[in-house]
């Protein structure tokens, strides 16, 4: 998937229909659902992130790419307080979403999780049925409605259900990589969220998987807001609207390099890293 | 088989090169003598301290099937399995070994309904909610507790938590169920807890972080998806403590009583097979008297009984090896 066979890693972009639909999305300004500002990070006292900040506007999807190490898992994890179950973690700075700091002493880390959501590296479904791993964020949330309803709906959105609509209760660790990570998918969009934060969603998937689950990103890029993160610059120019090109600065802490609309970020960047991150001289 | 390995040479070069009439050509990896002759030394060394504990089980279940045989030439097996009177050491003998099968599992029932709740949920704070620093100290302190003799838990029941129950209900006798049983659930709580705790955290980190993502608590990470991916760990340590309750000895002989009878009564005397083994065996029962094989009879149902149950739980584990892939 990294390298093509043309050697050049600069990805095609100008042939890929993200650009074409972020290049008609220059209209009326988005709203920024979720602001971080000079968000920074400690694991113990190596500092991870040095200042992050970003606005990632609403029904877009907002790619983070850059090498590894860079800290755009740890700043993804920051963006729902996932990094709060590591007992060395410390945080500075703010995230605002929907006109409020997730990290405000008033927050609940559980309240705000509900309404942004996370898909993983690694297809990471419960040891339950199908059905009870959609199932299950509703009911922790106390969901009122038909559940076989939305537990469809969900799977509909991910594009799973004629795959398993007639064997819901199978175990989800049966189903293949590709759709075990649909089915996490679902999962998340059974909560209906606001934000889905996916952490490479498709790097433990083959080809045709990955085509699925990017496929499956543009479309619901029409109901939610998505933050990506992937190591792969392909796939950031074929799923997302804008990216965010991180790097790590002397201090070997992760810092953001520059942010644009993907087409121009791609074709046109702005800085000299960038630039050489994309065309392959390092990373 | 084992002799035929023992002397059979070490396969060397030369086997391989030397097909039927060509000459033998000194290979430049020829073995040298003496390393060859210690590899041979330690290889037999090991293999008979891995004999010695097989031979030794082997020998136990041989001694016990040659004097239950011996015990059911006279006793007819169905008399012995269904019969509810168990006075081999009365005049009117009768050998119905429900009685001390009653008395053993009511003691490990009440042993199971104090260390299976407590064990559990020490588990559960250990692994999910106690940080670091804590689990640190409390694991050890629970490792001290599983070192305790048994002889002075069972000495704990009678002097201290009988009288407790007696103050409580004064029908109870000094000898008596609950007490031994209480005490037996505190006595095995250790082991509940310590493996219910590693099935525990073995579940990924990643299925924990999959449900927080999901606007769930820590309690509903915990128990709706944490211990279900645990259960069959945990059932094992429920199998292995139910196991280790049926064969605990101390305790109920000093506790329990020696009254075999059937019934629910927990705070009156019951006896177990345990406590009836030890009875007899202090006394002064000839050998070669039904009598004396009545000890074998009963030992061998109580080996069958926690060997079933060790392999079930050895079943359950490896069935739950696989649940994650």
């Amino acid at each position: 998937m990294e390298a093509n066979p043309t050697g050049t890693r600069k990805p095609d972009v100008a042939a890929s229909p993200s650009a074409n639909d972020a290049a008609q999305a220059n209209g009326p300004a988005k709203p920024d659902v979720l602001v971080t500002e000079d968000l920074k990070f400690w694991y113990g006292k190596m500092r991870a992130l040095s200042g992050i900040s970003l606005k990632i506007p609403q029904h877009e999807v907002m790619a983070i790419i850059g090498p590894s190490g860079c800290g755009k898992s740890t700043y993804l994890r920051c963006l729902n307080r996932m990094n709060d179950l590591i007992a060395s973690a410390r945080v500075e700075g703010r995230v605002i979403f929907d006109g409020e700091d997730i990290y405000a002493r008033n927050v609940d880390p559980v309240q705000m999780r509900r309404r942004i959501g996370m898909v993983f590296q690694k297809p990471n479904p419960f040891p339950k049925s199908i059905y009870d791993n959609v199932a299950y964020g509703p009911k922790v949330n106390g969901y009122r409605g038909s559940m076989d309803d939305l537990v469809e709906h969900s799977l509909r959105q991910a594009a799973l259900w004629d795959e398993v609509k007639d064997d819901l209760k199978k175990s989800g660790l049966e189903l293949s990589g590709g759709q075990q990570q649909r089915l996490c998918i679902a999962r998340a969009l059974a909560v209906e969220p606001d934000v889905i934060l996916m952490d490479e969603p498709c790097s433990a998937l083959d080809p045709i998987a990955t085509t699925r689950i990017e496929d499956l990103i543009r479309e619901l890029r029409e109901n939610y807001t998505i933050v990506i993160v992937t190591h792969n610059m392909q796939q950031a120019a074929r799923v997302s609207d804008r990216t965010a090109f991180f790097m790590v600065d002397e201090q070997s802490s992760g810092t953001l390099v520059e942010v644009d609309e993907t087409q121009r970020l791609f074709t046109a960047p702005s800085d000299q890293r960038t630039e050489d991150y994309i065309t392959g001289r390092f990373g | 088989m084992l002799g035929a390995r023992l002397t059979g040479r070490i396969p060397v070069a030369q086997d391989v090169n030397s097909s039927p009439g060509a000459p033998e050509v000194r290979s430049q990896f020829a073995p040298r003598r003496r390393r060859a002759l210690i590899e041979r030394g330690i290889h037999v060394v090991l293999f008979i301290c891995a004999a010695a504990s097989i031979l030794t089980t082997a020998g136990i279940i041989f001694t016990l099937l040659g004097e239950t045989l011996a015990f059911f030439r006279e006793v007819p097996i169905i008399d012995f399995l269904t019969g509810t009177r168990w006075t081999p050491l009365f005049v009117s003998q009768s050998f119905g070994v429900l009685p001390l099968v009653n008395g053993t599992l009511v003691v490990a029932l009440v042993a199971i309904v104090v260390a299976v709740p407590i064990g559990l949920m020490s588990a559960i704070f250990l692994s999910e909610y106690a940080p670091a620093r804590v689990r640190a100290a409390v694991k050890p302190v629970l490792e001290v507790l599983a070192g305790i003799p048994t002889v002075v838990y069972g000495y704990f029941a009678l002097l201290f938590v009988t009288p407790i129950l007696r103050d409580i209900f004064p029908q109870t006798q000094v000898f008596n169920v609950l007490s031994a049983g209480i005490v037996m659930g505190f006595m095995i709580l250790p082991m509940m807890a310590s493996i219910s705790e590693d099935a525990l955290r073995v579940v990924p980190r990643a299925l924990r972080e999959g449900a927080f993502a999901l606007g769930a608590t820590k309690f509903q990470v915990t128990v709706r998806v944490v211990v279900p991916a645990a259960l069959s760990g945990i059932l094992a340590a429920i199998i292995l403590s139910v196991s280790r309750a049926i064969g605990e000895t101390m305790i109920v002989s000093i506790a329990a009583g020696l009254q075999p009878k059937v019934g629910f009564d927990l705070l009156s005397s019951m006896e177990t097979m345990t406590a009836y083994i030890v009875q007899v065996s202090l006394g002064d029962t000839p050998q070669d008297t039904i009598e004396y094989r009545t000890l074998f009879a009963v030992g061998t149902l109580l080996f069958l009984m926690t060997f079933v149950m060790n392999i079930l739980s050895d079943w359950i584990v490896r069935r739950y090896r696989e649940v994650y892939e």
